[in-house]
């Protein structure tokens, strides 16, 4: 019998008094997966977590793994073993120790759980650490044996509780692909909570976008990016411009946003019909908006705009500019290809912009 | 080193008042002691320098013996403390919030307000033949004569042991309170029974705590006098009465300073034996202390 899933969470549902921590989520992660949940603080995703580790009981529903219900099965009799946001290594033990626990607390013998624990340690690239002292260790060498730790025990699923969150950008940077590379190396399913996008769009398989307490869209993080379901997911996943106005016309897919200073928005609407006079919002991700010094380079595009650039926010490849529009309260933000020719634009000057209807996602607010 | 002078002098008015009081009151009075220790008498009023004082100790069988009851009995107390503390420790420190945890430690504290003569006496009026158990036992029929308490090696450990829990919860507590949370939980989450978790993860870590507070209520007990003495009475047989006895009723004071001596000498060895065995050092105890 192929195995068809590894964790299912049924109708879940964790009151703390009053006050729904998580309110009936349901998902299900197949073998494998990196699966994120990606959220902002407070939004029921480490109570979540914790729950599946076997840390808080659910109110109600069910958490199932290989299809067996965890209700009642206390944290250290579950085959999911959890990689903390501070880590919580043993200060007390050397990596080796730390490494072997898991192992020994199981009843293998010390001399196998050593060997096993050093072999764990030469995949993660730690070989010859068995004897240091976890506090001599930098912080990507101590996220690697919090890992080990856990991967040593060959559990169904492995749940990682911002666990770079501590970690400097450089760091974080390069943790985020050896993570990604552990996962597929040892192919077992991960569950990774975050508040970071970019650390959950990068290694995710799929994203769960969380937010008070309940799921706002499950998907690829492609499909997050470019098809977000509710104007949560489009202002929370990636950088995006948000307006809001009335729906003025819909038609055919056609809908345009007539904001409160009268510019008019060309959008088309994503499955959900409009009515017109209704509020709406609409979102242009900043790098669906064309830069041109004259307005007839953006002749093919329905939505036009002039503007005085405010701010060059200078970032590399992810530069963007900030551009006080006519019509708009808040100034647009366009990235700013930096091989282009406006590459060395000033504050101050004009410029034009444009993006298509495509580009719009229009939500009724 | 090239302070300026006032700086200097600021330091040294500083140390000042420690300093006069070490040597004035610890030092200098342990010379002294040692001094008179190694003093004999041939005649009245005529002593010279010898080993006679200490002689003495080993031979004489009720020195040696009570001498070493004091030490084994001592270690017994802390550690029926150390097993009575941790859990309520461990409670305090873990389990307890805000003013619960402030009412807990207010608690433990209490019995200290009252000077350790009264509380020795509470027991007393506890323990004794016409006391309170005794008259409930007696009561309620489980008994048919008054029973006797007092006077035994139980009533003596009792009175040390409550009179040592203080000092060995607080170091305790704030040994646990530093423990991370998160590292319990994965002791637990890697398949831990409590019992692992306890040995492997929460007494390590609490064990800078653990001899801290031994090393408090060994020396304590140790060094007590009031609690055998009343406790026990002629059962007591504390090396501090001994001491007393020297000085105070016998006159001989050179003999005195040598059991002083001796005394210091076995605690120091037995809290190094301890810190040895526990592989502790005393600084980091000293901190947790």
């Amino acid at each position: 019998m192929a195995q068809s899933t590894d964790l299912d969470l049924v109708s879940v549902v964790k009151r703390f008094g009053a006050h729904a921590a998580v309110n009936d989520v349901s998902f299900s992660v197949a073998p494998g997966e990196f699966f994120s949940i990606l959220g902002p603080s407070g939004c029921g995703k480490t109570t979540l977590m914790r729950m599946i580790a076997g840390f808080e009981n659910p109110t109600s529903g069910d958490i199932r793994i290989r299809d067996k219900s965890m209700i009642g099965v206390p944290a250290n009799k579950r085959p999911v073993n959890m990689v903390f946001q501070s880590l919580a290594l043993f200060p007390m033990m050397s990596v080796g120790e730390n490494v072997a626990y898991g192992l020994t607390c199981r009843g293998v013998s010390r001399a196998e759980a050593e060997e096993r624990a050093n072999r764990m340690l030469e995949r993660v690239g730690l070989k010859g650490f068995g004897e240091r002292h976890v506090t001599a260790l930098s912080g990507g060498q101590r996220q690697r044996v919090a890992i080990a730790r856990c991967l040593v025990l060959e559990p169904t699923l492995v749940l990682l509780d911002e666990p770079l969150g501590a970690l400097d950008l450089k760091l974080r940077e390069h943790m985020k692909i050896e993570l990604k590379q552990l996962q597929a190396t040892f192919n077992t399913t991960f569950a990774y909570i975050t508040h970071d996008q970019s650390e959950a769009l990068v290694m995710s398989d799929r994203i769960a976008v969380m937010n008070q307490g309940g799921f706002e869209q499950v998907g690829s993080p492609r499909e997050l990016y470019h098809h977000p379901a509710t104007p949560f997911v489009a202002s929370f996943v990636g950088e995006t411009n948000r307006w809001q106005g009335d729906v003025a016309a819909a038609s055919n897919g056609a809908i345009s946003v007539r904001l409160p200073s009268g510019a008019v928005i060309q959008g088309r609407d994503h499955g959900q019909s409009q009515v017109v006079g209704k509020t709406a919002l609409a979102f242009v991700r900043p790098e669906a908006i064309a830069l041109a010094q004259e307005t007839s380079a953006l002749s093919g595009l329905p939505n036009r705009f002039e503007g005085r650039v405010s701010a060059v926010l200078f970032d590399g490849a992810n530069s963007s500019l900030l551009i006080d529009t006519v019509g708009f309260d808040e100034p647009v933000r366009a990235v700013l290809p930096q091989a282009g020719q406006l590459a060395g634009i000033q504050v101050g000057e004009a410029i034009h912009m444009g993006w298509s209807a495509d580009a719009v996602k229009v939500f009724s607010a | 080193m090239s302070a300026k002078p006032d700086t200097r002098l600021t330091l040294f008015l500083l140390l000042a008042p420690a300093v006069l009081w070490l040597g004035l009151l610890i030092v200098l009075p342990h010379v002294e002691i040692l001094i008179l220790s190694f003093s004999e008498r041939v005649a009245p009023r005529v002593y010279v320098f010898g080993f006679g004082n200490y002689l003495e100790f080993f031979t004489e069988p009720l020195y040696w013996r009570t001498f070493a009851r004091t030490a084994i009995m001592s270690i017994l107390v802390t550690v029926l403390t150390l097993v009575l503390a941790f859990p309520i420790a461990l409670y305090i420190a873990r389990v307890a919030q805000g003013r619960l945890r402030a009412m807990l430690l207010l608690l433990c504290l209490l019995p200290f307000w009252v000077s350790e003569l009264v509380r020795t006496l509470g027991w007393m009026m506890l323990l004794r033949e016409t006391g309170v158990i005794s008259y409930v036992l007696q009561a309620t029929g489980l008994t048919g004569q008054r029973i006797e308490f007092l006077y035994n090696d139980g009533a003596v450990i009792l009175g040390l042991v409550y009179g040592g829990l203080l000092f060995m919860i607080v170091p305790l507590a704030n040994a646990l309170e530093s423990l991370e949370p998160a590292v319990v939980e994965a002791g637990f989450d890697l398949g831990g029974s409590r019992w692992t978790v306890l040995r492997r993860i929460v007494v390590p870590h609490a064990m800078p705590g653990i001899v801290a507070g031994s090393i408090i209520v060994f020396m304590l007990t140790v060094g007590n006098f009031a609690t055998p003495v009343l406790l026990g009475g002629k059962n007591g047989l504390w090396f501090t009465e001994q001491i007393y006895a020297q000085f105070i009723t016998r006159f001989n004071w050179p003999q005195g300073a040598a059991f002083g001596m001796l005394l210091l000498l076995l605690s120091s060895a037995i809290v190094w034996a301890g810190l040895r065995l526990t592989g502790q050092s005393l600084g980091t105890t000293l901190k947790q202390a």
